[in-house]
């Protein structure tokens, strides 16, 4: 099991320093420090051994987390847990920095105690830590019995994300489809690969223990269904149900009741959480085409014209359009003219930006630039790394589409009717790339 | 209300905080008697300011031990955060003040009775990880009350104290029953009680192999995959790496487990996924292939394993390496995911170099045509390492899907004219393997390739290079021409290239015969009288030999068809595959090693339960454990009962003891097998050199890897391989180097002297140090070393060191192939940096899993270090008695009827001279050695001893030594059927008997 676990500045000085186990000694900071931080070369693995102890690394802007180990201890449970107290220590403090952490060191050696006991991950859950743990220390002299034993039996216990005795006057909750859309394009424009990563993320604002049912136009289910009959919504959009490639869920979903059934039911965190992700490959609406020509005139010129073609309905607006267009290293300027949006050459980027702040369906535009270049007498040729684009639409490039997301709540007398209920379509490019 | 009220009294905490930062800033100097003060103050706040910082400086390293008493006493509070600030403190310095720690112990107790369970937890946590004896003991009563106290929450901290108490005082926890309580937290209604539980007994389990801690029985199963459903993330993933560790009773049961450990597939967290996938890996095994379920069951494991890679880099990383197992074991799954595996960018280069790794592995001939486009974008890349991995895998398409060769010589051609170096250079190194595969086919390039013949300086490269104008000498005109360019500068040349440049000229003239004449004779007088090293002179003289006794033999040895080269490269070795699958998700699975290979300790090794005969069931382990010890004492006949014997081997390592009846056949079938892998058969050849391009490591180019070498070292090992060839060649003096004689004999016997003298420990025999890598030779890095076998396992202990002016860093080390496939089972270790004049005593682990080749001699082992300054290259020899196994103790009808069996022309005798051991002394020495006495037999007075020893590759020898009384001349006659390891047994011996 994890044997230790530090944190250090991006000078490499120690800011956090947990040691579980009584394998790792005191030199085991240094080692890490020395031959990872310190190391002339760019480290070439997260995971790395040094004298037979293994440290796991990531970094957080410039802050190093390391978890240590001298045991065959499971890898991407370390990791799983690393992020996890990223996400821990975000959720009480803010972003991760030397300041805050420095600002919270007892506050982080409180939760380092409570979520990792020699070395085994215990429950790591936001809302059931604040209950008992918070910025001035264990609130545990204010509690009464019952307080406590309810604290302990939420960390402990089945739902151990959500506690008991939530009230609200409104029962509302929101809904957010947000998709990254991944596309590798060939010059030619032929799809070298493309998927949609989506994720739904939940705000949840119910009162007391509420069950949840949640459905989607997921194919398997549609299909279905369709057996049975009545299909009314067919022919209403062209495309009905989507072919989910693969689904994971938050720990609140009942697993082996999707694995049975494909339905997703669950009793949801408090507050704002991520239910599911998902990832598609078929069928999926690329938002733009990149349409790239490169012509070298010479040794010291390149001609570049790109072309960015929008499609999806023309009533919908996409946003925050930027295409980045590489140069080589040896640019000496360049000369741009774009009929929309701004352009700009970033010489310390090798790029030429385009930004674009917003574009309806079904258009296009070009932009044309002229790079002069250096004479070199490097003899080999620029790489001419990929054009890359990033935009944000609103609707979900896979198709998918919310169905229902039913709330009971047995106890109290609010019904399903009485949720208020709001979704949200969000298509971002993830790494969206044309080779040129 | 309640929302915003927390989050205003938050918000005033938060206010409050920001200052905590100050407490790293205190450096002055009487800072430790201030602090003193500060923490006797009676105030509250100032006290617990000064706790805080404390632990501060404790933090960033500094020693404030001497405030040990001081903070104690600030211990008895009603303030959790400053209680818990103490017991910080308390661990990290109870053990250098174990009775100051003391002090403590009356506040756990108390607390441990605390009404509120928060506090009784926090008791019982911080107690355990005090690891003082005297608190150990204090901690028993409460950790029992714990152990069964009403709150779940206590429960579960009291089960990993189980642990903790565990590994400070196993026995205690053992005689205090824990183990029992423990075991029925398995059935707690609480499932995170349950998962601690699970977790606290494996760990244990593990440091027990044989007690059966874990009784994974159906009942428990059940209670377990109930758990499964209820627990956290990491519960869940201690119970599905407890359930791996199951044996199904059939296939009905597996499949149930199956059905039931498939939901998890779909959980957020990855480890949890992959721990799913390692269970579900290993039931497989057991259903029949033919079931429907079984298919549905390898298209249910694809997606998830997909899913991974869009996790956070880190864990792609984790999860590409474990896939690269997969994909090994079961090609299936992922046969159409290819586009997955497809280079981002963006991606880190770990991750940009696994996932090339596993495209090779998918490559075939239905999707070559993207693959290929997909890896001529990626030669184009800017990390060089990527770039020429990407080259090489080029190469390797080619020589998998033939339709696809002729595109990829296209390719290659086309990034020959970049004419980037090392693009260069790594393409000609995978053109060769193309030219082996198909003979006769694409030599038309020959001509490109010749043209950038000035631009290579990779050893590599240039042996590649080398070999191809040897080998295709008829058809390049200037063929002389271009290898006497390389002549000019051969000493300065690295002994890969030397190797190669001599083979490739000596074909030349086979070839050519009539204008090279004064070529040959240059190379080889250059690699007879000018060099040191003994492989590239031995060679040398054997091709003068040839040449000037037998033309048509020689042509028939150095022209001799090559064997073809294998498709796949890089496999794991099955059985190292077997176990890494059980290991999926774990840091084995990432450096594709086993647990015992970088773990301290000796692990099990864990196995797939094949529906096959290969695997033996948990139960048929701990039998023949148990019979093992008393195997180990010995019946009527023997006399080497003395229990010292027992003690210093330990009983786990002797391995299971021979079955009788069914292990006549298996001991023939280990030898044969054997007898194949040392020899180097020729129907089945090595693969292409293994890089294991792990980024951990980078790897040193391997002496004479280069395949195209093979069948001639190969042959040249054979040829000089019995002593009678040596004898024969008695022509040129300085042929033979004392290479027969091993470091372990000779001139080294006063040694050994000495070391007895002055009391060497009975153990093991383990030669002196020998100065392998003159500082001379390896500007100012020494080498001193030897080899020894401890608990099973081979160390090469080495003493490192640095005579030059400068820091040394970056060790490395590689083997070059050898006998016994020696190879380090972990990167080299030195603390760096090595300051000048400064030594370290490094002892690396070895397993024997690594490529074979016949070396000459036999125990002759070429290595290759790697430091800041240059690689260097030694050879050294090693006792062949560290091969000799723990189990190496044959059953005496099988002895008798194996001695029968073996013909007499594989029998050799050998003297030793002065040795004044009795009969019993020599037994018990040969047996720390692993070389056991069978039985004893005396006739007029001369002790005859039966005795037997196995090797780590399956080789049987078997011994009769005679021991006459009064007289010191003993004889040794060894029996094996692969007689050629006789020579070097005998000399392992006399060094034992001799120690």
């Amino acid at each position: 099991m994890i044997g230790g676990l530090f944190i250090y500045n991006h000078k490499g000085e120690v800011l956090i320093s947990r040691v579980y186990r009584d394998d790792i000694g005191r030199n085991a900071v240094d080692a890490f420090r020395v031959n990872v931080i310190h190391a002339r070369q760019q480290v070439r693995s997260p995971v790395t051994n040094i004298a037979r102890t293994s440290f796991f690394h990531v970094k957080r802007s410039n802050i190093w987390l390391a978890a240590v180990t001298k045991q065959n201890v499971n890898a991407a449970m370390v990791f799983e847990f690393l992020y996890k107290m990223c996400d821990v220590m975000t959720a009480y403090f803010g972003k991760i920095s030397e300041e805050n952490i420095k600002n919270n060191f007892v506050l982080i050696y409180e939760l380092l105690d409570e979520i990792l006991d020699f070395g085994y991950p215990q429950n790591s859950e936001t809302g059931a830590l604040k209950t008992f743990i918070t910025q001035q220390g264990i609130k545990g002299q204010l509690q009464t019995k019952e307080e406590q034993s309810q604290i302990t039996s939420q960390v402990t216990g089945q739902i151990g994300w959500r506690r008991e005795g939530i009230k609200y006057r409104r029962n509302e909750l929101f809904l957010d489809v947000l998709e990254s859309v991944n596309l590798l394009m060939s010059p030619q424009g032929q799809v070298l690969s493309a998927h949609v990563s989506g994720r739904v993320v939940m705000k949840s604002y119910l009162s007391g223990m509420p069950e949840c049912k949640f459905g989607m136009n997921d194919k398997i289910v549609i299909d279905k269904q369709g057996k049975g009959g009545a299909s009314d919504d067919a022919g209403k959009s062209g495309k009905q149900s989507i072919a989910i490639d693969d689904c994971t869920f938050h720990q609140c979903v009942r697993l082996s009741k999707f694995d049975s059934e494909r339905s997703i039911s669950f009793i949801p965190p408090d507050g704002e959480y991520e239910l599911m992700r998902y990832r598609t490959t078929k069928d999926i609406i690329l938002p733009f085409r990149v349409i790239p020509l490169v012509r070298e005139v010479g040794r010291t010129k390149l001609e570049v014209k790109v072309v960015i073609k929008s499609n999806f309905k023309p009533s919908l607006l996409a946003q925050k359009i930027e295409v980045r267009i590489p140069t080589p290293l040896n640019t000496s300027g360049v000369q741009v003219i774009c009929m929309k949006g701004k352009a700009k050459y970033k010489a310390s980027e090798n790029a030429i930006v385009w930004k674009i702040k917003r574009m309806a369906g079904m258009k296009e535009s070009q932009i044309s630039a002229e790079i002069e270049l250096l004479p070199t007498n490097d003899k080999k040729k620029w790489a001419r790394p990929p054009i890359s684009m990033n935009f944000e639409v609103p609707f979900a490039p896979s198709g998918l589409k919310v169905r229902y997301l039913k709330v009971f709540e047995s106890k109290l007398n609010y019904s399903d009717h009485d949720v208020i209920k709001w979704v949200r379509y969000i298509g971002r490019s993830g790494i969206y790339e044309t080779r040129c | 209300m309640q929302e915003w009220a927390n989050q205003l009294c938050e918000n005033r905490q938060f206010g409050s905080k920001m200052t905590d930062s100050k407490y790293f800033t205190t450096t002055k100097k009487g800072e430790i008697f201030e602090l003193k003060a500060e923490l006797n103050s009676d105030k509250k706040e100032k006290k617990k300011e000064a706790v805080k910082k404390v632990i501060a400086s404790m933090t960033v390293g500094k020693d404030v031990s001497a405030l040990f008493p001081d903070v104690v006493n600030c211990m008895q509070t009603d303030n959790l955060e400053l209680k818990k600030l103490v017991y910080l403190y308390l661990m990290n310095y109870a053990k250098s003040q174990p009775d100051m720690a003391i002090m403590a112990v009356n506040t756990f107790v108390k607390d441990c009775e605390d009404p509120n369970p928060l506090i009784r937890a926090l008791a019982v946590r911080t107690m355990g990880c005090i690891r003082v004896d005297k608190i150990t003991e204090y901690l028993c009563e409460p950790l029992r009350k714990c152990l069964k106290d009403e709150d779940p929450y206590v429960r579960k901290t009291a089960a990993v104290c189980v642990a903790k108490l565990h590994d400070i005082n196993a026995q205690l926890v053992e005689d205090q029953g824990f183990l029992d309580t423990l075991k029925d937290l398995i059935s707690d209604s609480n499932p995170m009680v349950v998962a601690n539980a699970v977790a606290a007994l494996s760990e244990i389990a593990e440091s027990h192999p044989n007690s059966n801690l874990m009784d994974l029985n159906p009942q428990t199963m059940n209670k377990l995959l109930t758990a499964l459903n209820e627990c956290t993330e990491w519960g869940q993933i201690f119970i599905l790496d407890c359930l791996a560790n199951y044996t199904p009773r059939d296939d009905r049961e597996s499949q149930s487990i199956c059905e039931r450990v498939t939901p998890r597939l779909s959980h957020a967290n990855s480890a949890v996924v992959l721990s799913a996938v390692k269970v579900l890996m290993k039931f497989m095994e057991m259903l029949p292939k033919d079931l429907d379920y079984y298919g549905t069951l390898l298209k249910k494991l694809a997606p998830p394993l997909v899913t991974l890679l869009s996790a956070e880099p880190e864990l792609q990383y984790v999860a590409l390496r474990n896939i690269n197992l997969i994909v090994q074991r079961r090609p299936e799954i992922l046969k159409h995911e290819m586009k997955v595996f497809f280079v981002k960018y963006n991606d880190p280069i770990y991750v940009k170099l696994e996932k090339l790794d596993i495209m090779i592995r998918l490559a075939s001939q239905a999707n070559i045509a993207q693959v290929l486009a997909e890896l001529k974008e990626y030669a184009t890349e800017v990390d060089v390492d990527f770039v020429r991995k990407a080259v090489r895998a080029i190469g390797r398409c080619a020589i998998k899907v033939e339709q696809s060769a002729e595109r990829c010589v296209s390719t290659l051609l086309d990034l020959i004219q970049t004419k980037v170096n090392y693009v260069v250079q790594e393409a000609i190194v995978v053109i060769k393997d193309i030219f082996r595969k198909y003979p006769n086919k694409y030599e038309s390039v020959i001509a490109t390739l010749c043209e950038n013949l000035d631009s290579l300086d990779e050893p590599e490269a240039r042996a590649a290079m080398i070999w191809i104008v040897g080998e295709y000498a008829e058809r390049i005109d200037n063929a002389d021409e271009l290898l006497e360019s390389f002549l000019e500068g051969f000493h300065d040349e690295s002994t890969q290239v030397q190797l190669q440049l001599r083979t490739a000229i000596v074909k030349l003239f086979l070839k050519k015969p009539t204008e090279t004449q004064e070529l040959v004779q240059q190379v080889l007088s250059l690699a007879t009288q000018d060099s040191d090293n003994p492989d590239l002179r031995d060679r040398g003289y054997i091709y003068w030999r040839l040449l000037s006794t037998d033309p048509v033999a020689a042509k028939e040895v150095v022209l001799a068809e090559k064997p073809l080269i294998s498709e796949e490269t890089d496999l794991i070795e099955p059985t190292l595959l077997e176990e890494l699958i059980c290991h999926i998700g774990t840091l084995a699975s990432v450096y594709h090693k086993p647990p015992s290979a970088f773990v301290e300790g000796r692990g099990q090794h864990k196995r797939l339960p094949g529906s096959g005969g290969s695997s033996e069931s948990p139960d048929a382990v701990s039998a023949g454990a148990a019979n093992e010890v008393a195997a180990v004492i010995p019946s009527q006949g023997d006399l080497l009962g003395d229990l010292l014997n027992l003690d210093l081997t330990p009983p786990a390592t002797t391995g299971p003891p021979p079955h009788s009846g069914g292990m006549q056949l298996g001991a023939m079938d280990l030898l044969g097998g054997g007898l194949d892998s040392l020899m180097g058969d020729e129907s089945e050849p090595p693969p292409i050199p293994l890089r294991s391009d792990t980024p951990r490591s980078p790897p040193l180019p391997h002496q004479s890897s280069s395949s195209p070498e093979n069948s001639l070292t190969e042959l040249g090992g054979d040829l000089g391989g019995s002593p009678a060839m040596g004898a024969g060649f008695g022509a040129a003096p300085a042929a033979m180097p004392p290479a027969f004689s091993a470091p372990v004999s000779g001139g080294l016997e006063d040694l050994f002297d000495l070391g007895g003298g002055v009391g060497m420990p009975l153990g093991s025999f383990c030669p002196p140090k020998t100065v392998w890598l003159p500082a001379m030779k390896a500007k100012g890095l020494e080498i001193s070393g030897t080899f020894v076998r401890r608990a099973g396992v081979i160390q090469m202990e080495m003493t490192i060191t640095n005579k030059a002016m400068s820091v040394m860093t970056g060790f490395a080390i590689q083997f070059n192939r050898n006998s016994f496939g020696l190879a380090p089972a972990g990167p080299l270790q030195v603390l760096t940096p090595l300051s000048p004049n400064q030594n370290i005593e490094v002892s690396l682990p070895l397993n024997t899993v690594g490529p074979v080749m016949k070396m000459e001699p036999l125990n002759n082992l070429q290595v290759a270090i790697k430091n800041n300054i240059d690689v260097f290259y030694f050879s050294c020899q090693y006792p062949i008695s560290v091969l000799f196994v723990e189990d190496g103790k044959m059953e005496r009808q099988v002895f008798l009827a194996t001695w029968k069996d073996i013909a007499n022309e594989n029998e050799s005798q050998f003297q030793i001279k002065d040795c004044h051991l009795n009969s019993d002394t020599a037994s018990n020495k040969l047996q720390t050695s692993n070389i056991f006495t069978i039985a004893k037999r005396t006739v007029d007075g001369q002790d005859m001893l039966y005795q037997s020893m196995k090797l780590t590759n399956g080789i049987w020898v078997l011994a009769e030594l005679k021991i006459q009384a009064g007289n010191p001349n003993y004889t040794v006659s060894l029996k094996c059927r692969a007689p050629e390891v006789s020579q070097c047994v005998f000399q392992s011996y006399e060094a034992v008997l001799k120690n």
